[in-house]
């Protein structure tokens, strides 16, 4: 590898941009491109996406030999509007898979680091916060705070970014009144509410399993169900 | 102030030490795994970096090659022509570095140049 593709993919990492880097298996030769660049033209282009998407590296066999497609995603990153009891639990469990993981919660008797010793919390307002922490598509949002003040601010952030999961805790009916309150927000499907994988759960812990299974299946499989 | 806990060691991580690495004036080769069969540990994409003295960052098995592979790659910071290497059940290698897992796996290990 060069030094200059090197430093190029150290900057693509600094700048939070999916790279693919394509190596000739046989001359060793090496191309970065950066599919999700509007301008970027590749005849593979579509492959490079979903690959991307996928998070997924492979050999593609051609007439002319093998190529490496090598997809350098950012970092995963979950950002939980409310730190409440559910976080406590889902916080650790989202490390542990490899989350960057950052709470949002103004309301510092919740948000502080006596309650969440090991994890980046704000005590902004969601609506900022959201701002400056720009979700991506490698980025989860997760809404729990049950309080419209908090919650629909940030909803309406996340509706507008590239995040590939989002979703809001609360019943049935909480969630259709969320979604009359939201009436006027487009993509509002893209809403998981009630929010987890229905595994039955029923305390805390079990809530943050069906959460981060809602949040792995989003991201590996996408739309496929 | 933030303290993050991470579970492994990100491919972008170790990209950013090799070229720490190399600017102390090491020699530096990368392995990735660009190919697997079969239950493996490291999925396709997986790196690892190594220097002359046979330091090593970042995994390409469960720890069950990467002794061949620091082995090919010193030879490859010489004379920098990089290569493929194979390594699965039946094959005498694989045996002999133990990979129990079950898999086949191959390596692509390269020299990093200085320019």
């Amino acid at each position: 590898m060069k030094r200059t593709t090197l430093d190029q993919l150290n900057v693509a990492k600094a700048a939070k941009e999916t790279a693919v880097l394509l190596t000739d298996l046989k001359s060793g030769e090496q191309k970065l491109i950066y599919p999700l660049r509007p301008d970027t033209q590749h005849p593979l282009l579509d492959d490079l996406k979903t690959a991307i998407r996928d998070d997924r590296s492979y050999v593609l066999e051609t007439e002319d030999g093998e190529t490496f497609v090598q997809v350098f995603n950012p970092p995963l990153r979950l950002i939980i509007v409310g730190a409440v009891h559910i976080s406590q639990f889902l916080v650790p469990m989202a490390q542990s898979a490899g989350y960057e993981v950052i709470l949002i919660d103004p309301r510092s008797a919740f948000g502080n680091k006596a309650r969440f010793p090991n994890c980046e919390i704000t005590n902004e307002w969601p609506d900022e916060a959201m701002e400056d922490l720009k979700p991506d598509h490698r980025t989860a949002v997760v809404l729990l705070t049950h309080d419209p003040k908090l919650d629909d601010p940030a909803l309406e952030a996340s509706l507008k970014s590239e995040a590939f999961y989002i979703g809001a805790l609360g019943s049935k009916r909480t969630h259709t009144k969320r979604l009359d309150r939201l009436e006027h927000l487009k993509n509002l499907n893209r809403i998981e509410g009630p929010i987890g994988l229905d595994i039955g759960a029923k305390n805390p812990a079990e809530i943050a399993v069906s959460i981060l299974a809602s949040i792995t299946k989003s991201l590996r499989h996408g739309d496929k169900t | 102030m933030t303290q993050k806990r991470m579970t492994e060691t990100s491919a972008e991580d170790l990209l950013k030490t090799a070229a720490v690495w190399q600017d102390e004036g090491r020699k530096v080769a990368l392995a990735t795994v660009i190919k697997t069969w079969g239950s493996s540990p490291r999925q396709a994409g997986s790196m690892m970096i190594i220097d002359q003295n046979m330091t090593m960052l970042g995994s390409v098995s469960g720890g069950c090659i990467e002794g061949a592979v620091i082995q090919e790659a010193l030879e490859i910071m010489n004379h920098g022509k990089a290569g493929i290497l194979e390594f699965g059940v039946g094959d005498e290698q694989a045996w002999d570095v133990g990979l129990a897992c079950g898999g086949t796996i191959q390596v692509y290990v390269e020299r990093l140049e200085k320019a």
